[in-house]
């Protein structure tokens, strides 16, 4: 048995007032009450530490560089006493083969009891040799790893839907986690990155109440990708005014007016930037001054240009927007109609001239 | 004398025109509405995704977007449920009102009749058909152009509106699986005006065969979505 958080906190130095403050701070940003404080120092004093595995894939440790900047809850309490960090080679202090030992040696000990939370993708082209650790794909570490899991965390957007490596052509077939792993509960936590204190709230949350969180349609957490951008931006205000900056520059830019005429993909993004926003809560995209690129979306680098807000659809191998295919369909088909008119009105003319040619005919004869 | 001869002719001419009773009110009720609460879908939708020139003035005094979009819902709700009560009608009323909702694609009779009323608009036949409902190329159009694409529309729709609406509301429950079914919210964003635009474009063609048809094929069409009663000239 590992210690327990309390245990461990105490140890540190911590108070026992510390340590409540920050249990109402935790229920608080994870907006479940203060009813929940007691229930987190609870599960902190008698549960133990939960191992956690941190693999790296083809990614760009954004999501890291994101998480280490956590205030709420510090990383620190995070890292340090809340869940043990076991193994994640890009901040422990372990390399080579003992570094990698460490893997086994969890899953042995902890089987079934450790949570993996996968930063990065593995690419499938080529048997995975696009992404190579301890001298072997990727993808073959990730599913061994995964298998004794009792669950999966899907870091960022790469983990979740690929990202940029998964952009189109795709060269390493670089694919989401909850593709290449089945049977497990996976929560996604898109974002490129995911902001820092969606990613330790949801480390909390599963490891204080020992369960994942309640996730949506896309697997994930409801708690903070449960409303769009657009619907908790500061901003909308002006959007439901129908006020509009309209360049980068111009007198609505200036007022803080609503960016969707240049592109912002707040109303079609899922996530807790209006909310939670970013480095501390100091600010976020859209208030300083650019709309949003819709980062935690599935597949947001093909979805056509982040300034606009009617984007390309790619069908056919054909790019063209809804706009412009519309418009030349209603064009074209206007024009045909006009034609068309017109070569009815000739040929109903030119019948029209032989039927009274023929009625007078028939008079002649009479 | 004259007044005799007007009468004659009254009598003779309306042994000639035969009228039959075509499209019940219920049918005739809805075209119209439908029609209206397209004109005003399109129209709104279009600025929806391309606002009109930002509004002067504080953003307490305005609620153009707002309103905007309010005529948007409103005219879906109206849309959707009309289309339910029409599919409805399909069942309860009279044969023409199942026209729109099946085709009959084992029939080779038919399928030489749609290439026939190709041919007809193409002008290489002389003398059209004379039809009671609709003809079965206008049949086929309505069924893909209108019929598919309108559920289409109320789908990718209301799948949007549960976006506004939130998790856990009705539409969200019947619709939300639509937008990562269609790979995101954005795509399903560009689709639905794509749907927009292809209706629009059909709208336009309706319009203009059911005048051409008014005029050419000697029955008549406008009046009898109005009076539901199907006259032919001769």
């Amino acid at each position: 048995m590992t210690e327990t958080f309390y245990e461990v906190l105490r140890r540190q130095g911590i108070t026992r007032r510390s340590f409540l403050k920050f249990c109402s701070l935790t229920a608080t940003s994870l907006g479940l009450g203060s009813a929940a404080a007691p229930r987190i120092a609870h599960a902190m004093e008698t549960k133990p530490r939960t191992p956690v595995l941190w693999l790296h894939g083809l990614e760009c440790t954004c999501c890291s560089e994101s998480f280490i900047r956590s205030a709420h809850p510090l990383t620190k309490d995070v890292v340090l006493s809340m869940l043990s960090l076991d193994y994640d080679d890009t901040l422990m202090a372990a390399a080579g083969h003992q570094a990698e030992a460490i893997l086994d040696e969890v899953k042995k000990k902890y089987k079934g009891q450790y949570i993996v939370a996968v930063e990065g993708n593995p690419p499938l082209n080529e048997d995975g040799m696009f992404c190579i650790q301890g001298g072997r794909p990727f993808v073959e570490k990730l599913k061994e790893t995964c298998a004794d899991a009792k669950a999966i965390i899907s870091w960022g957007a790469c983990a979740s839907y690929g990202c940029v490596q998964a952009a189109k052509p795709n060269p390493t077939r670089a694919t989401p986690v909850h593709k290449v792993i089945t049977g497990k509960p996976i929560i996604n936590v898109p974002g490129c990155p995911p902001i820092a204190e969606v990613m330790t709230g949801v480390v909390t949350y599963m490891l204080t109440f020992d369960r994942i969180p309640e996730l949506d349609r896309q697997g994930r957490p409801k708690m903070f990708y449960g409303q769009r951008i657009h619907d908790k931006c500061y901003r909308r205000g002006h959007f439901d005014a129908g006020q509009f900056a309209e360049a980068w520059d111009d007198e609505g830019s200036r007022k803080g007016y609503c960016l969707y005429k240049m592109g912002c993909k707040g109303p079609t993004t899922y996530n807790a930037c209006s909310s939670m926003r970013w480095n501390g809560g100091v600010s976020w995209p859209v208030q300083s001054g650019h709309g949003c690129i819709g980062c935690s979306e599935d597949g947001f680098w093909d979805k056509g240009s982040f300034y606009d807000r009617v984007t390309d659809i790619k069908a056919f191998g054909v790019e063209s927007n809804a706009d412009t295919i519309g418009k030349a369909a209603a064009g074209t088909v206007g024009a045909a109609i006009a034609a068309h008119a017109a070569v009815t009105a000739l040929a109903r003319a030119r019948q029209k001239a032989g039927e009274s040619e023929k009625v007078s005919e028939n008079q002649g004869e009479k | 004398m004259l007044s005799q001869q007007d009468m004659l002719e009254a009598e003779r001419h309306g042994k000639q025109v035969r009228s039959i009773y075509v499209y019940e009110a219920p049918v005739r009720l809805w075209h119209w509405i439908n029609a209206l609460a397209m004109v005003v879908l399109a129209v709104t939708g279009y600025f929806i995704g391309l606002p009109l020139p930002t509004m002067p003035g504080e953003a307490s005094d305005n609620f153009l977007m707002g309103y905007i979009r309010f005529a948007h819902f409103a005219a879906a709700y109206i849309f959707a449920i009309g289309l339910l009560g029409r599919i409805y009608w399909a069942f309860v009323g009279n044969h023409h009102a199942k026209q729109i909702f099946k085709l009959p694609i084992t029939n080779r009779q038919w399928w030489s009749e749609v290439f026939f009323e190709l041919r007809w608009y193409l002008f290489l036949e002389k003398t059209p058909k004379k039809y009671v409902g609709h003809n079965p190329m206008a049949q086929l159009m309505m069924f893909f152009f209108f019929t598919v694409l309108a559920v289409g529309m109320v789908f990718t729709g209301f799948a949007l509106y549960s976006e506004g609406a939130g998790l856990g509301t009705w539409s969200d429950t019947l619709f939300g699986w639509v937008i990562p079914a269609l790979g995101g919210s954005l795509q399903v964003h560009n689709l639905h005006r794509l749907g927009m635009w292809i209706m629009m474009t059909f709208a336009v063609i309706h319009i203009y065969a059911a005048i051409r048809e008014d005029i050419m094929s000697r029955q008549s069409l406008i009046s009898t979505m109005i009076s539901g009663w199907r006259m032919f000239k001769d």
